[in-house]
């Protein structure tokens, strides 16, 4: 690639951070090194259910290179609190959820096998992972019945004494009324029983946590691989009371990816925080792969029946969704919100279905707790919605293109508010249905597949219309659905003397480039070359409160904080340019970072500004403050609302079952693009990680609650000659209500994937009973007609 | 036991243990963190090195085996500024997200290329099998890698 | 990961001899099983003799035989000439293997040793009559996979090299595991003037000949009415049994067909 002059907004700009990661000079967490450090392991439950009798310690203390061994019950002695969810829902009849108790080391309850009771602090690595290993076996446990199976969880003994039974909650969302007279009225209903498989983020960087107390200041610093290093700071401080705020630094370094699975708080960072200042040394900690598999919060797992009822004229009238979502052993951070309203809220899709109606109910299991994972409840929805819509075009003998063209939300009806609470600001649906069309060859494919029939292969085509809503969030909106906090971003630009630019955003980037994009828009913003700014993230000790990355919400709402810092900088320099300039600041005029006055020929440059701000000669302070620095806080007024089309085709062989994708397309309007390379980049990962939910990765217990697929040999990841070189495109309708309007892409392709694939697959075999991961047995036994698939 | 190692071209007399992993040592012993722990079961390839030339997985390798022979680890590619031209081409390409496969997938890249005359799409996406990217969805790797290989040879 | 003396043999005899001092000693060839084994803490042996320098890598031909050595590496089989004149589908099955990493390090010796249901070198030696080289005998292909993970070596009986006859043609076809890239099933078939030979991995307990299919002869075009023996077959999260047969047959028809 050719050195690129313009660097600005919508230029595909290297990214500034590849250096040290392809140079292996990176810093991440376990990279880190401290004097005096010591090394934690953790003692977890081999059992799904049991009740803790006794953890006798006396024998593991005394083994070599032990320094401590600290329970939960030490924990709870010592005052700690629980881990809180941070977002409480609400059930029909007006209740708050059922919550239970959840000590970071449990202490009376061992409640899924990886639950952490206890963690050894030794010399060595190694020495604490034995004296660990030895704890698991040496405590004294009475073994209980586990509650596995989601179909049957909520009729269930409950497995929290403290709850009345394993329903979190009862949710609904829409007019239920509304949606049975749409139902009583429709000449054609088309009904589909769904699953979602559980998934393993599998973050490439096992989580890790590195922390050291001061016994003079009384402060805490914890190195964490966060994607929210304030949230981790606060929930420190407000919930688990381990120190006051001011006194907890937080640094999520160099994180090697997330996809949401690093937005919680583990029980990992609070017992390493601890023990660092019982034992005043620092305290590491890095999981394992097989740790990461047991703890790591998954995603996903729901069962649900959808129906979809149409008019004589194909036209959607109303449409009813009931789902059982599993929350696993404990609420995670945000694991009540996912289901909910980041899932029953996306049920119009990118259509004009006047009546929906969705519950959801929320149980928990003896395992692993669910949350937040890449899309997060919206390729949930999307996968209800579009594999629904498919099914209903099958039944119709209907193009599932047209289906979907019949229906959807038209330009002219933005902002669309929906049954299910959003108001979608803008889109234009069937741009991108035509473009993904095209590119696909759809017409083509009748051919393709006779073709393909000829040497006994059978070949699909599957359409997925997605919709998104992301930008989290506004702060109100997200409060009033129960949100424990604001989702509004910060942004501080601080002008260098010499102008030069440091820019330090509540934004956190564990892969998506914001050094590049963030400077990117600032440069262009102020001016000032791409080389000049450079960003900071993920330090509470460098700045202000920040609310991290996921939603897709970096470049929408931390982006926009941006913006309007940049605007109070450039406001500034006005005022200081007026007095040099001699000038009125309202006649000052600013572009490409050059200050002057349109009556004159005089001027000034954005670092000339600079300089005189932290130099004020002939600039009254009085009037004029010295120094150039500006925050802002950002809150979104609505979220923003990509959509897109995305078209697999895939070729089965019939005697083996074995699915291989041969195209896929992938139209999204993600509004206005800072880097399309980075923006691009982001929509084939996700797609890779919905094409392997819907083709190879499943996390499975067995009926004892053990975890099945616990490492690579047996959870498949998406390698690299298991997906295509995918075809990329775009539309753009940018948002309406933010200044770069921009969308957001992060989540994208992990949305739309899953449906795109299924239908292909369905369609391939001629047949719609199939659930993800649709391995090559389960392919198999669908074409041979056996019930297993 | 005392072992006798070159890495990144510098002699190193190293008192290991027997059960030590090279990785480890690498990253312990010797400070390279460049090269990387991302699973327990030698699948990932995070810790992808060079052993004599050949890619191996750092994880999967007494440290007590390589006596005697030499590694090059992510670190040892560059010269000076002067980066790689495999270095190069994940860069330019955009083959990297959070960066923290990169360095084993880079390896891997490199063995790759040096041991095949011409790579084709699928010869790189099969190649590269044992190295694991849950960010980028392998198109642009796929790409560097291609690009990389006729850099090396130019 | 457990503590245990390190030793580099230098010669087959050095290594038997070091093998013998300890009760729970255990040959260290490419270590790509074994050393994930002693970090999942599945393994504990209190000594480890690493066979690098024990003077087994190599590979040779004559006329009718290929050998080869027992710590040669399954990279170095792929990119052998040699090997690629005499067994084609030998190259191909080695290059298959794991991945690069594992290939450049996991060897034919430590494969077989080991005996994994899921390896794939064992339907090879199956299909090309091989024989077993080690410290003290020969034993016939045939004799030698007795059951998971079980083999017919000693105690401390080290496998030397692989002689594997050379036949008219070959064909190896292998559906692999998705996660773990192991068989799920693989199978070798062979033409040997007018007889034939299909060895079968991944699918059983232990690699084995289908003897049934093996007397219909090359030419074979279906194979669904051929009696095969499921009652040791395999059944896990990957395949059951029944999938296991349907792939067995129809690997069997896709090696046949090169045949």
């Amino acid at each position: 690639m050719a050195i690129q002059d313009h660097k600005g907004i919508g230029a595909s700009v290297l990214r500034k951070e590849d250096r040290r990661f392809i140079t292996g000079t990176g810093n991440y967490t376990d990279d880190i090194y401290l004097t005096g450090q010591t090394y934690a392991a953790f003692a977890r439950s081999l059992w799904a259910s049991a009740r803790i009798d006794a953890v006798p310690t006396d024998k593991v203390a005394a083994m070599p290179g032990v320094l401590a061994v600290l329970t939960g019950a030490d924990m709870a002695a010592d005052g700690l609190g629980g881990l809180p969810c941070g977002w409480t829902v609400k059930s029909k009849d007006g209740t708050d959820m059922q919550q239970p108790e959840h000590p970071p080391l449990a202490h009376s309850m061992l409640n899924y096998v990886g639950d952490a009771f206890a963690l050894v602090v030794a010399e060595s690595e190694h020495e604490a992972a034995k004296a660990a290993r030895t704890l698991e076996q040496t405590i004294q446990v009475t073994e209980l019945t586990p509650v596995v199976s989601l179909e049957t969880a909520a009729s269930s003994p409950a497995i929290h004494e403290e709850l009345s039974s394993n329903l979190c909650y009862e949710w609904e969302i829409g007019d239920k009324s509304a949606a049975q007279a749409a139902f009583a009225q429709a000449a054609h209903v088309c009904e589909l029983e769904l699953s979602n498989n559980r998934l393993v983020p599998n973050a490439m960087e096992p989580r890790s946590a590195i922390a050291e107390y001061s016994s003079g200041s009384g402060e805490f610093t914890i190195h964490s691989t966060s994607q929210n290093p304030h949230l981790l700071r606060l929930i420190l401080a407000a919930f688990v009371q381990l120190a006051p705020e001011h006194k907890v630094r937080v640094i999520a370094p160099d994180v090697g990816g997330g996809f949401g699975s690093k937005i919680f708080v583990y029980a990992e960072e609070v017992a390493v925080a601890w023990a660092s200042r019982r034992l005043l040394r620092p305290v590491r900690w890095t999981a394992t792969r097989s740790e990461s598999f047991l703890t790591d919060a998954h995603g996903r797992d729901h069962i649900t029946k959808a129906e979809l009822a149409l008019d004589e004229q194909a036209k959607f009238l109303g449409m009813r969704v009931a789902t059982k979502a599993n929350l696993g052993a404990y609420l995670s951070t945000f694991g009540s919100a996912v289901p909910t309203y980041l899932y029953g809220t996306l049920m119009a899709g990118q259509y004009a279905t006047p009546a929906i109606y969705v519950e959801v109910q929320g149980t928990f299991t003896n395992t692993c707790p669910v949350d937040a994972y890449r899309g997060a409840g919206r390729p949930e929805a999307t996968f209800v919605v579009e594999r629904l819509v498919e099914t209903a075009a099958r039944q119709l003998r209907m193009d599932p293109a047209e289906l979907r063209r019949r229906n959807l939300i038209q330009p002219d009806q933005f902002p669309y508010q929906t049954p299910v609470a959003l108001v979608y600001d803008t889109g234009n649906y069937e741009a991108s249905l035509d473009k993904a069309l095209k590119l696909a060859d759809y017409a083509g494919f009748e051919r393709r597949r006779r073709e393909a029939e000829t040497h006994g292969v059978l070949r699909g085509i599957g359409l997925s219309c997605y919709i998104e809503a992301c930008g989290l969030a506004p702060s109100q909106l997200a409060m009033d659905l129960g949100a424990g906090v604001g989702l509004w971003e910060s942004a501080e630009i601080r002008v260098n003397p010499t102008g030069s630019v440091s820019v330090f955003t509540g934004s956190h980037s564990h892969g998506q480039g914001h050094e590049t994009t963030f400077a990117q828009v600032v440069s262009q913003k102020l001016g000032v070359p791409f080389e000049d700014v450079e960003v900071v993230h993920g330090d509470t000790g460098r700045l202000d409160f920040g609310l991290g990355t996921y939603g897709s919400r970096s470049i929408a709402v931390g982006g926009s904080a941006l913006i309007r810092a940049s605007d109070k900088i450039i406001a500034k320099g006005k005022k200081i340019a007026g007095h040099l300039l001699e000038a009125p600041p309202d006649e000052i005029n600013f572009d490409e970072g050059v200050y002057s006055v349109p009556t004159s020929n005089q001027s000034l440059t954005f670092a000339e500004v600079a300089f005189a701000a932290y130099v004020p000669n002939n600039v009254p302070t009085d009037e004029v403050e010295p120094g150039l620095a500006e925050k802002a806080f950002y809150d979104p007024q609505n979220f923003t609302y990509p959509a897109g089309t995305h078209i697999c085709e895939v070729e089965v062989d019939p005697k083996t079952g074995e699915v291989r994708i041969i195209k896929f397309v992938a139209v999204d309007d993600f509004g206005e693009v800072i880097n399309p390379m980075i923006v691009e980049g982001q929509v084939h990962g996700g797609l890779t990680q919905g094409i392997g939910q819907a083709l190879l990765e499943h996390g499975i217990y067995d009926e004892n609650g053990q975890l099945l697929t616990g490492s690579y040999m047996d959870y498949c990841m998406p390698r690299a000659d298991d997906v295509p070189n995918y075809v990329v495109d775009m539309t753009v309708t940018p948002c309406t209500h933010n200044p770069l309007g921009v969308k957001g892409c992060g989540e994208a392709g992990a949305i739309g994937a899953p449906a795109a694939v299924m239908n292909a697959v369905t369609r391939a075999i001629g047949r719609n009973d199939l659930s993800m991961p649709c391995t090559s047995e389960k392919v198999w036994h669908a074409i041979q007609g056996n019930a297993k698939s | 036991m005392q072992i006798s190692l070159k890495v990144n071209g510098e002699a190193h007399q190293l008192q290991i243990a027997d059960n030590a992993l090279l990785v480890d040592v690498l990253r312990k012993q010797l400070g390279l963190t460049g090269t990387h722990v991302g699973c327990d079961t030698s699948q990932c390839g995070a810790c992808v090195v060079h052993l004599d030339l050949r890619s191996v997985k750092s994880c999967t390798l007494l440290a007590a085996q390589t006596d005697g022979h030499e590694v090059t680890t992510i670190e040892g590619l560059a010269d000076g500024e002067a980066l790689h031209p495999m270095q190069e081409a994940f860069r330019d390409h955009h083959a990297l997200q959070c960066g923290f496969c990169t360095p084993g997938m880079i390896l891997s890249a490199i063995d790759l290329a040096q041991s095949a005359t011409k790579l084709t799409e699928s010869d790189v996406r099969r190649g590269i099998e044992g190295n694991i990217c849950r960010c980028t969805g392998y198109q642009n790797i796929v790409a560097a890698v291609l690009d990389g290989a006729r850099r090396m040879k130019a | 990961m457990n503590e245990f003396v390190y030793e580099r043999a230098t010669s087959v005899r050095d290594a038997v001899r070091r093998q013998r001092v300890s009760r729970n000693a255990k040959y260290l060839a490419g270590g790509q099983t074994l050393l994930p084994s002693i970090k999942q803490e599945l393994d504990a042996p209190s000594r480890l003799v690493d066979l690098s320098a024990a003077g087994l890598v190599g590979i040779s031909r004559s006329k009718n035989t290929l050998s080869i050595g027992a710590m040669t590496c399954h990279a170095d089989v792929e990119a052998s000439s040699e090997v690629h004149e005499a067994i084609p589908a030998l190259s191909k099955l080695a290059g298959g293997i794991g991945d690069a990493q594992v290939r450049n390090r996991g060897t034919l010796g430590g494969s077989i040793a080991n005996s994994d249901p899921a390896a794939d070198y064992p339907a090879a030696l199956l299909a090309l009559q091989a024989v077993i080289h080690t410290n003290l005998r020969k034993i016939p292909a045939d004799q030698y996979f007795l059951g998971l993970f079980q083999t017919a070596l000693r105690p401390g009986e080290l496998i030397t090299k692989v002689d594997f006859a050379i036949p008219d043609a070959g064909a190896y076809e292998k559906f692999p595991n998705p996660a773990s890239r192991y068989a799920i099933v693989g199978v070798f078939a062979t033409r040997f003037k007018f007889t034939t030979r299909i060895g079968v991995t991944g699918a059983s307990h232990c690699a084995f000949r289908w003897t049934e299919a093996e007397s219909h002869g090359p030419g074979v075009k279906d194979l669904s009415n051929v009696s095969l023996n499921l009652a040791n077959f395999n059944n896990d999260l990957h395949a059951s049994v029944q999938y296991r047969g349907q792939l067995v047959r129809v690997m069997t028809l896709r090696a046949l067909s090169q045949v």
